[in-house]
This record gives structure tokens, sequence and C-alpha cells, in this order.
């Protein structure tokens, strides 16, 4: 069966915990994780609401897949609707929480509600209460982390938790657990807080079982293993360099963003890469990398633990930031590095680090300083606003500083907090806000890369890279290579991209499997583990359900056709140097066919055709 | 031959699957609370380590149980606990220097490595080789073969060892 089958629903505002059985038709349309979470937030919330008021939920849930020996299967999502945004968010998260959540006996928690004084939530394995969080109200994650498990005098509890960005409102607040890994995106910490509550602490022995056809399970996720295994990219390239494989690669694209995508290449890419990290420091003679490392139950091991130089001037005289902790993935090195113009691989970490220990995502972090930097280069912005800061390209100085102010809620870090639409808004350039529906694009520059420019503009989160990825085909050659300067084609493939990331993101595991791994690799391990026949293209068809209840749900919030849009530097300003010199993103070629094969209107509405062949009614 | 689990910490990413390969063969559940050998890891060191029993010769927990419900497996060498003569006492918990047997309140009974009959899930499902079940004269071999590749002598002192070899070369010298 593989769905414990039970929802754990939190009532904040009465303070009432009750738990629910699963609804299993759902189930059956939806699979689990982002798609059923999300078919329960479209059902209960209106889509118009305060994403911040009590109004709004904030779901926490896994897959049928979370908490099983299928690889990569240790991952949680937390579904909302985003204050960043304003669209519906879904962030996932690996680390060790999801499958203690699932080992407790749920696959959900549904929060509702505000509780009228801090609280965090603890599960331990059927039972559930709400506790005070005095002591860990104002905390960093660090902080709370350690207080909730000599509270709780437990060693084996998993943690999620906001820090004290989350608490001052700073809309970009990620949901960090097991210390550095993080629901990033779209600000869902940021809600969490809204609703007073802090942490949720979980415990639970009672193990998955359930599965559906035991010694075919085993097979078939022996089976996934193996072509992971023997992939250049899970099997050598992320374990040995991470996501950070990809800095030099995308810089020699001509489609690493710089300056606040000013421009397409950077000339510090080499010393901020996955290669610079294997690299003695000259001032330690240690690397930046300690090792990597896996998420539960990952055999793939693309994560980064790192450490700083102990007399570099960010963690002078701070020996909390001496030891080693999660390190740089490549959108954050991008955000942090090439996008401020900071070349220091050490600034870069420490600003990872604290983006863990208070909880930002450090994409729209990184962006949004970005965006500052250009204010101030512009005098769109001076000193008198920045509190003293000299906000130039390339400034470590600036970035350490920027980053202590936003988890601190203080000062210019109020502002930077806002994220980079309403900070550029603000101080009257809003042209010069690099997002997508409010959200911070990631690191892959539309110009140097044409499919993702589509991706970004039709994101149902917000710019993003984890909703369509073509950048696997049209660089990698994932499944097969397409040209990144050409904006034909790319319609349906970014389609084909969307649809099969919401199946991925449904089942319970990571989209970096599908590095190697197509639908027809994830079907067998869905089939032997849940009731029902579960082929590739009834995964297919979930995925693309699942995205079009997501349009239905950001239609139905105000969005329309023209925030499905980049911003004017991405199609009047010409990339300026490398293989993508003199392109700008072609979106107005691409977004008309999209609409058509994605059975949409003009308008891009779905069509009455297209909701009822998807069931969607 | 009597084969023996070798565990090298510096291979372990810390992502658990020996933890659910012993629980699912031992309990038929995923559940790392469950498992025989357990995964620590160590945060702000950067370190995984693995650990489980290591199947002592003179082993205390046998010698300490009161109604030999603890016995040799002539076959694997394992020190196998029967079921259904153990009454959970828990004295042979306490007996143990390494911690490796535990007491399992679903079951009432004491629980430990077995090896799996000779045949160790965890040791399979490791995917990078931190686990494996080797001859129990020889665990160090693999080691051994390591540091003779670096030897400088004959055309192998061109072979460099791994970053893991001089990681664990290092903690060693400490």
């Amino acid at each position: 069966m593989a769905w414990t089958q039970k929802i754990l629903r939190v009532n904040l505002s009465e303070g009432k915990v009750d738990s629910e059985p699963l609804n299993m038709e759902w189930a059956q349309s939806y699979l689990g994780q982002r798609g059923l979470a999300s078919k329960y937030l479209v059902e209960e919330i209106d889509p118009k609401c305060d994403p911040l008021g009590p109004d709004n939920k904030l779901i926490f849930t896994t897959g049928p897949l979370t908490g099983t020996m299928a690889s990569t299967g240790g991952r949680y999502s937390v579904v909302t609707k985003g204050p960043l945004t304003g669209a519906i968010a879904c962030s996932n998260s690996g680390g060790y929480l999801g499958p203690e959540l699932k080992m407790a006996g749920w696959d959900m928690i549904i929060f509702e509600g505000k509780s009228p004084k801090p609280v965090y939530l603890f599960v331990n394995n059927d039972s559930a209460e709400l506790l005070p969080a005095d002591a860990i109200w104002g905390k960093t994650v660090w902080e709370a982390d350690k207080i909730l498990h000599d509270v709780h005098q437990d060693s084996q509890i998993r943690i999620a938790c906001v820090g004290r960005s989350a608490e001052a409102g700073c809309l970009y607040s990620a949901i960090i657990n097991d210390l550095h890994r993080a629901a990033g995106r779209s600000g869902v910490g940021t809600v969490m807080a809204s609703k007073n509550l802090k942490a949720l602490v979980c415990r639970g022995t009672k193990g998955v079982g359930n599965i559906k056809d035991p010694m075919g399970f085993m097979q078939a996720t022996e089976n996934g293993k193996k072509i992971l295994r023997e992939n250049a990219v899970t099997g050598a390239g992320l374990p040995q360099y991470g996501t950070q494989v990809l800095m030099n690669v995308i810089n020699e694209t001509g489609a690493l963003p710089t300056n606040n995508m000013q421009k397409v290449q950077f000339a510090g890419a080499s010393k901020i890469s996955g290669e610079a990290m294997h690299e003695p420091r000259k001032s330690d003679g240690k690397p930046n990398l300690t090792t990597n490392a896996a998420c539960f139950g990952c055999t793939i091991a693309c994560g980064r633990i790192s450490t700083i130089d102990k007399n570099h001037f960010t963690v002078q005289n701070k020996p909390e930031y001496w030891g080693s902790s999660g390190g740089l993935e490549y959108e954050a090195a991008w955000a942090l590095g090439a996008d401020t113009g900071v070349d220091d691989l050490d600034t870069l970490t420490y600003a990872n680090f604290v983006c863990n220990e208070d909880g930002m995502d450090p994409i729209s972090f990184g962006a949004t300083v970005a965006a500052a930097m250009e204010l101030f280069e512009t005098g769109a912005i001076s000193t008198k606003e920045t509190g003293g800061i000299e906000f130039k390209f390339g400034s470590s100085e600036a970035l350490a500083k920027a980053v202590e102010l936003v988890a601190a809620g203080e000062g210019f870090g109020k502002d930077l907090g806002l994220g980079s639409k309403r900070l550029c808004e603000k101080y009257g350039r809003p042209e010069l806000s690099m997002t997508v529906k409010g959200q911070e694009f990631p690191a892959y520059d539309p110009r140097g890369i044409q499919g993702m420019g589509l991706a970004y503009a039709t994101s149902n989160r917000g710019a993003c890279h984890l909703r369509g990825y073509t950048v696997a085909s049209e660089i990698l050659g994932i499944p097969e290579k397409t040209d990144p300067l050409v904006p034909d084609g790319k319609a349906g493939l970014v389609k084909a991209f969307q649809d099969a990331t919401a199946a991925f993101d449904s089942a319970g595991i990571c989209i970096f499997t599908s590095f190697a791994w197509s639908l027809d690799d994830v079907a067998p391990q869905i089939n032997t583990a849940c009731e029902g026949d579960w082929s590739t293209e009834r995964l297919l068809e979930i995925g693309e359900r699942v995205w079009n209840m997501e349009r239905e749900f950001n239609l139905k919030a105000g969005f329309t056709k023209k925030d499905d849009n980049l911003p004017p530097r991405l199609t009047t300003e010409k990339a300026d140097s490398g293989p993508a010199a003199g392109k700008v993103n072609e979106l107005d070629k691409m977004l008309p066919e999209y609409y058509a094969v994605r059975g949409w209107d003009e308008q891009g509405v779905p069509t009455t055709d297209t909701r009822q062949r998807l069931g969607l009614s | 031959m009597l084969r023996a689990l070798s565990l090298e910490p510096d291979r372990c990413t810390g992502c658990l699957q020996c933890e659910m390969a012993c629980s699912y063969e031992n309990e038929g559940v995923f559940n790392p609370a469950k498992s025989r050998i357990k995964v620590f890891a160590f945060h702000t060191e950067g370190r995984f380590a693995p650990y489980t029993c290591t199947q002592c010769d003179e082993a205390w927990c046998l010698k300490a149980c009161p109604v030999d419900a603890i016995v040799i497996n002539s076959e694997t060498g394992a020190k196998d606990v029967l079921e259904d003569v153990c009454v959970g006492c828990k004295v042979c918990t306490i007996a143990c220097p390494f911690g490796t047997i535990n007491y399992n309140s679903s079951s009432g009974k004491v629980i430990k490595c077995d090896l799996c009959g000779g045949d160790p899930w965890c040791a399979k499902a490791c995917p990078t080789g931190a686990i494996t079940y080797v001859d129990a004269d020889s665990t160090g071999l693999e080691r051994m073969r390591a540091w003779a590749q670096n030897s400088p002598s004959g055309s192998a002192s061109f072979v460099t060892p791994t970053e893991k070899d001089v990681q664990h070369y290092e903690r060693v010298q400490l």
C-alpha cells in the first residue's frame, strides 16, 4: 500500500490535534506529496486568501515511496499559498525528517488557523501534541535544534524549524530540517512563522511497511539503483562535485547570470565551482569540501559538507561556524556568488551557513542582494538606505553583512527581506527585479538556454528551475540534446519536463534521479509498492493533472496571461558574450505554442476539453 | 571460511540504506529504529560511521545470559539470539561493551546482528562499499591493498591513493 492512510490535522487556533483517514480516491488520482497535498490545499483554502493570514493552510506531506528503500525515498514537501508570489507553493526537502514522519504513521500533517502563542508540534508515533515554544521563539534554527534535542532528551528526534528571519517576516524564509536541508523556496517558512508555529519535532519508530509486492519492490528498487550507479551524472558527477558540477559548464555555455543578470558569464566562476571546493585553500591548506553526504535513502549522495577557514573575516572569533555543515549547492553558489559578483568561496559558504542557520532561501536572498547592488550602483539607493553598507557588485563585506541583517530582521535587512520585486518597486526601479510572479530566478540565463525562459515564465510557483528543467536536454543532452539557442520545439519540451517533474515530486523521490531515470524506471517501483496498476502513462497523466490543478489555483488567485512573463532585460537586452552573444529570450514565440500544446485557450486558461480529459471538474 | 562485516566509515554517506535493509529483513518493515546496524552522524566533523555487533569470540552477551538464549551459530560464527528462549531480562545489553545488543519493546526480546544467517542485507544494500562481508581472517585486506598500491615500488607507484584513503590515513595518524 505504501501510504500510511492517515492524516494529522492540527487546528492551531483552537490547539486541537486530530487524526483522519487519507482520501484514497484522491491518492489514486494525485499519488502523494506534491500532487496529493496540492489537491487538499485547493479543496480547502480560498485561492484569494492572505498567504500570511489564518485562512491559509500549511501542509507537510510525504509520498508513497518516502521512507522506503527506493533510492532517494527520503523526500517531503511543504505545500501552501506562498507569500512571496501569491501563487501555490510546494517546496521539497530531503534530509531525514520526511521518513521520520512517515515512520510515525502519517502521510501528511495539515496545519490550519493561527496559534495565539508560539508553539511547536511534537509527533511521537500515534501521539501528537502542541507544546509552548517560548524557549525557542526568537532563536536561530541551530539554537532551537539543540534546545529541542536537550528538552526531549532524545538524540534521534528529527526537527524542522523556522529561523529568526521568518519570525521577522522575510518573505523568502525557508523551513530547515536536520540543520541544513531546506524546504527552500517561495516563503513557506514565512507562512509557518505567521501561524506562530516554530517547529515540527518528530519521532517515528513504527516503520514503513504495507508494501504491495515486497519481493517485486526490492527488485524494482535495486534495478533503479543500478541505473543511478552506472549513470555518469548520478553515479560520478553528482557524488564528486554535487550540483556544483554545473558552475563551469553553465558559465562556458554563456548562461551563468552575472551581476543581477546584466551579463551571462562570470569571470570568477572557476573560483566558486565544484572543482574549487576540492582544492586546498591558500590560507589554511584545507579544502572547502569535507565530504559528500546523502539524504535518507539516497544512493547518489550529492550533498556538500563544508568548512570555512577559521581565520576568514566572516567567522573570526565565531566558533559556532568553525565546524562543518551544509555547503554550497550550485543554485546557492550562483545566487550568492555570480549574481552578486562575489568570487570568494569562504564568504559564499558563510552566507550559505547563515541561510541555513536562520532559514532563508539562498537563491532569493542572493538575487535580492544582487538587485540591491544594482539599485546602489545606479543611484536608486545610497548608504543612507543601506545603513552605511557599500552595496557594490563583488563586495564580500556587503554580502556577509546583508545575510546577517536579513537573518536577524534588522536594519536594511528588513528591505532585503521583501525580496527583489518589492525592493525594486519600493525604490522606483521595478524593471531591475529579476523575478517571475515575484520569485527570483535561479542560475540559468534564459538568453543562453531558451527553453528555461518559457519554463520560468510558466512555472506555477514563480521563477524556478525545479518545475521544468530543460537544461537537462538543452545543455546536458538528457534524454536527448536540443539546441539551447533556438526557441523551436521548446513548448513541447517544457510541457514534457513539467509534467514528468510533477509525477516525480508526487512519488516521494528526488528529482535528481531524473538525470538517469525516466518515468519508465519509476513506474515499476510505484507499481510494486502501491495498490492499483501504475504505468508510465498513468504517472505522466497524474503529472499533467497536477500541473493543470496548480494552474487553475493560480488563475483563481488572480494571475493572468500577463504574469507568464519575463523581466524586459531578458527579452530586450542582448547577451554580451559567449555562445549566446546577441541573443535575447524569445518568449513571445514559445508562449502561444505552449498554451496550444497544453490544451489551454489563448488566455492561458485550460479548456473544457482539457479539464474533462484530466478529470478536473 | 568464516566471514565478517567490514565497516569503512570513510565511505559512508549516511543514506541509511543498511538500516532499512536490516529492519526489512528482520522485521518486515523499513524501520531504522529496529535496525541492528546503526549509522551515526557527527555533524560538525562532517563524518558518518556505521556500527554493529563485531561477533566477539569471547562474547560477553552470551556469557552473561542467564538462560543460555545466545548461542554460537557454527556456520556463520554469529552470536544468535534464540527468541523463544530469551526472557527479555536485558542483562546482555549491560554486558556488551559496545552497546550493539538492544532490547526491542515490541517483542519483549533483545535483538542483535546475526549476519542474516550468512548473507547480510546491510552489505548488499550499501551503495558505497562502506559495509562489505569479507573473509573474517582478512578484514584489513582491502586497506592493505590500497596502501600497497601506493608503496614506492614498481609501476604501481604511479597510482595515487584516493582522497578517502588520505583522510583515513590522517585520522589514523591522530
